[in-house]
């Protein structure tokens, strides 16, 4: 198992929280909760070791587009690939904003 | 031959997370989900051996009503970690228990439906799971004398170990045809006594033995269900206002003795030969 910790520069607090997910086979769950404003904070665990740089590269590629809310993130993962990875995440946000309830 | 249009329309329970299958069979007004992932009640053991855990620790805890009458669902991911029971999730599910007998010797009665998709307990956490499983069971006797507790096991999992004994206990059982109720899993059949005795990769075998079909012929299970919310939702909207009973095969304790005395361990059971067997001895209700 690694963690990892990233920050980056955000609007005003999410709406609302959201979950997306389960830590299943090729999975992960993603807890989103309203950040503090101005930042957002992403924590992730997963189950494969020595992956940092993909992930900032993926997480990177998400939280550093313009006028997104500010979220705390915290992400269990159990081996999911980066597809699903965004996907999991683009499905969370989707909930804060509350245009529409998936699971 | 199969009807495509009822295929294609039916809901899956099996292919649903834990806390969408909730979601999907209860009422939709009025679910209230207790001791939820933000509470982040997650288990203090996975960390510890280098293992990702879940901020619901794999189970869901949800207060509702179905069919008008007042449940509480507790479900076990699938998904994360073989829906195996650690000291969190366990605690979760006889927690929502105790409350529920609260709530039966006060006079409000709620009914326990328990969705037992799980290996059993956690073998990351050993006595602290099988504590909460024995918790488990002693509550759903308890709860008996009040109220039907209804267990249900869809697949894909399967219901086994310590918590396939919690199903065992349960007034009602209900079953899919893709679940499987037993006491050891197949692979662990097959690592004690060897692949003569048990082939774990034999699917065919495994159901006829262990499936929700032979489990509903043989009396250890009550319902046999489609894999289908909406079936499921309108059997379980019966079964809850149903009467309390202490189901047959919880009362046959002598015939299954019998039967335990008629089997010849030497023989090779199979599906049909086990049927035979229950039927003879009477202990199919």
């Amino acid at each position: 198992m690694q963690t990892l910790s990233l920050e980056y520069t955000a609007g005003a607090p999410a709406a609302q929280r959201a979950l997306a997910g389960v830590v299943g086979s090729g999975d992960l769950e993603v807890l989103l909760e309203p950040g503090v404003s101005g930042q957002t904070t992403v924590a992730i665990a997963t189950s494969v070791d020595g992956v940092d740089e993909i992930w900032k590269a993926v997480i990177d590629r998400i939280f550093t587009e313009e006028g997104l809310a500010a979220y705390k993130v915290e992400i269990n993962d159990f081996g999911a690939t980066p597809a699903v990875v965004r996907l999991r995440i683009a499905q969370a946000m989707e909930q804060t904003t509350g245009d529409a309830a998936h699971d | 031959m199969t009807d495509v249009a009822d295929l294609l329309e039916r809901q899956s329970i099996v292919e649903l997370p834990a806390r969408a299958r909730c979601q999907a069979l209860l009422d939709s007004a009025g679910q209230r989900e207790l001791l939820g992932p933000f509470e982040r009640l997650r288990s203090p053991w996975l960390p510890k051996q280098d293992i990702v855990t879940q901020a619901d620790d794999g189970v869901v805890i949800m207060r509702g009503t179905l069919g008008g009458q007042a449940v509480v669902m507790a479900a076990v991911e699938p998904a994360f970690q073989g829906g195996s029971m650690g000291e969190v999730g366990g605690a979760k599910i006889a927690g929502a228990l105790a409350c529920a007998l609260a709530d039966a010797e006060n006079g409000t009665p709620v009914v326990p439906i328990l969705l037992l998709e799980t290996g059993g307990v956690r073998l990351q956490e050993a006595n602290c799971g099988l504590a909460a499983i024995a918790e488990i069971h002693d509550l759903i006797v308890a709860l008996r004398a009040y109220v039907p507790v209804i267990g249900v096991v869809t697949g894909p999992v399967g219901c086994f170990g310590g918590m396939s004994i919690a199903a065992g206990l349960c007034s009602e059982l209900i079953v899919t045809r893709e679940a499987r109720l037993g006491l050891n899993g197949p692979q662990v059949i097959e690592q004690e006594a060897g692949v003569d005795e048990f082939d774990s990769r034999d699917r065919p075998m495994i159901w006829s033995l262990l499936g929700g079909e032979q489990r509903v012929t043989t009396g250890l299970a009550e319902h046999r269900v489609a894999d289908d919310i909406a079936a499921l939702r309108r059997l379980l909207g019966e079964r809850v206002k149903a009467d309390v009973q202490t189901p047959a095969r919880l009362a046959a304790t002598e015939r299954f003795e019998n039967l335990l005395a008629a089997i010849d361990p030497a023989a090779k059971a199979t599906g049909e030969s086990t049927r035979e067997q229950f039927a003879a001895t009477g202990a199919t209700s």
